[in-house]
């Protein structure tokens, strides 16, 4: 099993309802976002292009996080989904040093804290909160060893990128172009 | 012309606008532990060379500062800890690949081995020294017995202890600055010379100093050439280490740094130690306080830009 996610960069409107759904449904510190909304424009007036994109933890199948945390808090679980283990972390923020996404934060409580791909929801066989609310439908999440699930049809269809793949972390995290 | 605009909507404390994860603790850390694996080095060294008479102050002197820095030390990292009541965590997991990890363990072994050594050399500070208990007075004819296990163990660990230093940042490809094996030497090198310097200040022996002068001097010469060697890897690598560079090549990191750890780090306190060993007299002091200073520079100057530094995307 490995669970992935895709974004439509030519959907995305950038209204950042995934961020507010994140919030909501994690309990996250105010002031903090485990997602969030990157917009890129590039070009010269009037000749523009703009790229919207939903960005969170990249749940890399090469996890620098992973492989620098002291004490194993920092752990894949099913599917390969990158979670931190609250009363495994001691909070010296390596994890988050280490990320070139700069995907983690450091929660109030002490621990560090990021996405969990809501594997709390994953688990009762629903969808992500980020991908359940999306009003332009613009995201997709499933099971990359599934043929059929959305993720693997809509990454056959077609055409992503992922973010600095140089690093190599192998992320997880598709953007539709 | 081709521009590109990027607006993020993420804030997070400490992350944005550019990490700020590390404050002052680490870089101190990295400087105490450093300059402790330096002294702890110099006199194992001497002591397996059987130069003890020749370098009395390195070999049981110095030491002294050791478990001084390396408590000082540890109780900066537990500051940086943000979870500090599961620190305990550090000691039930060993993560081969974390250097964080092995740190913790080196450090475990050698503040112990480092508190052994000064014990066993007490009596030269106060000669009245009782240990007052019987099985404390067993274990220092133990230890007396095993001394030479005992000075490879603090060797070997020394070595590790200051080379993971650099090794701990480097081991970071998210941020390109760091990111070069050239760091662990560098730091080991610059613990090395801040531990040559720490003996230069304590010694009165004139042939010990000259010695140590020496030493400082060799070593200075080394960090130079690791120095211009870690510029051109950067210069030579892909852009993020390129920007990385131009941080000391002109941008906001250049005048802290050529300033305080290459002119009065290095340079200046190399020229005095010329002058000093062709009989100029130079007040003893200021060649090695100049080149503790340039080694503590280095740890906070490397580990601020570093988090500075990063990919952009």
């Amino acid at each position: 099993m490995r669970y992935a996610m895709a974004v439509d960069t030519r959907k995305c409107v950038g209204c950042s309802d995934c961020v507010v759904a994140c919030q909501t449904e994690n309990n996250v510190p105010l002031g903090f976002c485990r997602d969030w909304v990157v917009e890129v424009m590039d070009g010269t007036y009037p000749q523009l292009e703009i790229e919207i994109r939903s960005e969170r933890c990249n749940h890399c199948v090469n996890s620098p996080c992973v492989r620098c945390c002291p004490t194993g808090a920092s752990h894949f679980a099913e599917g390969g989904i990158v979670l931190v283990k609250k009363t495994e972390c001691i909070g010296c923020g390596a994890c988050i040093a280490s990320c070139p996404y700069d995907a983690r934060y450091p929660h109030p409580d002490g621990y560090v804290d990021k996405c969990t791909f809501c594997i709390h929801r994953i688990k009762n066989g629903m969808k992500p909160a980020c991908v359940e609310v999306c009003p332009t439908k613009c995201m997709y999440f499933g099971d990359l060893d599934d043929a059929n699930s959305d993720v693997s049809v809509i990454l056959k269809k077609r055409k992503y990128k992922t973010l600095i793949p140089e690093a190599g972390t192998n992320p997880q995290l598709y953007f539709l172009i | 012309m081709k521009e590109e605009l990027f607006v993020s909507g993420r804030m997070n404390q400490m992350i944005d606008p550019s990490l700020n994860i590390w404050h002052w603790q680490i870089p101190l850390y990295l400087f105490l532990g450093g300059m402790a694996a330096g002294i702890l080095c110099i006199a194992a060294l001497y002591y397996i060379r059987g130069r003890e008479k020749d370098y009395y102050t390195a070999v049981r002197i110095t030491p002294f500062l050791a478990p001084v820095l390396l408590v000082l030390g540890l109780l900066a990292l537990f500051i940086d800890l943000r979870h500090k009541l599961y620190f305990w965590q550090l000691y039930t997991n060993i993560k081969l690949q974390s250097p964080m990890s092995w740190g913790a363990w080196t450090l475990m072994v050698i503040t112990p081995v480092s508190f052994i050594w000064c014990a066993l050399h007490i009596k030269d500070i106060f000669p009245n020294w009782d240990w007052k208990f019987k099985w404390l007075k067993d274990l220092e004819v133990f230890f007396n017995r095993y001394k030479k296990a005992l000075a490879w163990v603090m060797l070997i660990y020394g070595l590790i202890l200051g080379i993971y230093t650099g090794i701990l940042l480097s081991a970071f490809n998210a941020r390109p600055l760091w990111n070069t094996s050239i760091l662990g030497p560098l730091f080991l090198a610059s613990g090395l010379s801040a531990g040559a310097a720490a003996t230069l200040i304590m010694s009165k022996d004139q042939a010990e100093r000259k010695q140590f002068a020496k030493i400082d001097l060799v070593i200075i010469g080394i960090e130079l050439f690791l120095l211009i060697h870690m510029f051109m890897g950067y210069l030579a690598s892909t852009q993020v280490q390129i920007e990385a560079a131009k941080m000391f090549l002109g941008g906001q990191f250049t005048m802290s740094f050529w300033i305080f750890v290459v002119i009065l780090g290095l340079l200046v306190p190399g020229l005095l130690e010329i002058l000093e060993l062709r009989k100029f007299h130079i007040p003893v002091l200021i060649s090695p306080i100049l080149v503790i200073f340039g080694s503590l520079m280095l740890r906070f100057i490397i580990v601020y830009a570093g988090q500075v530094s990063r990919w952009l995307y």
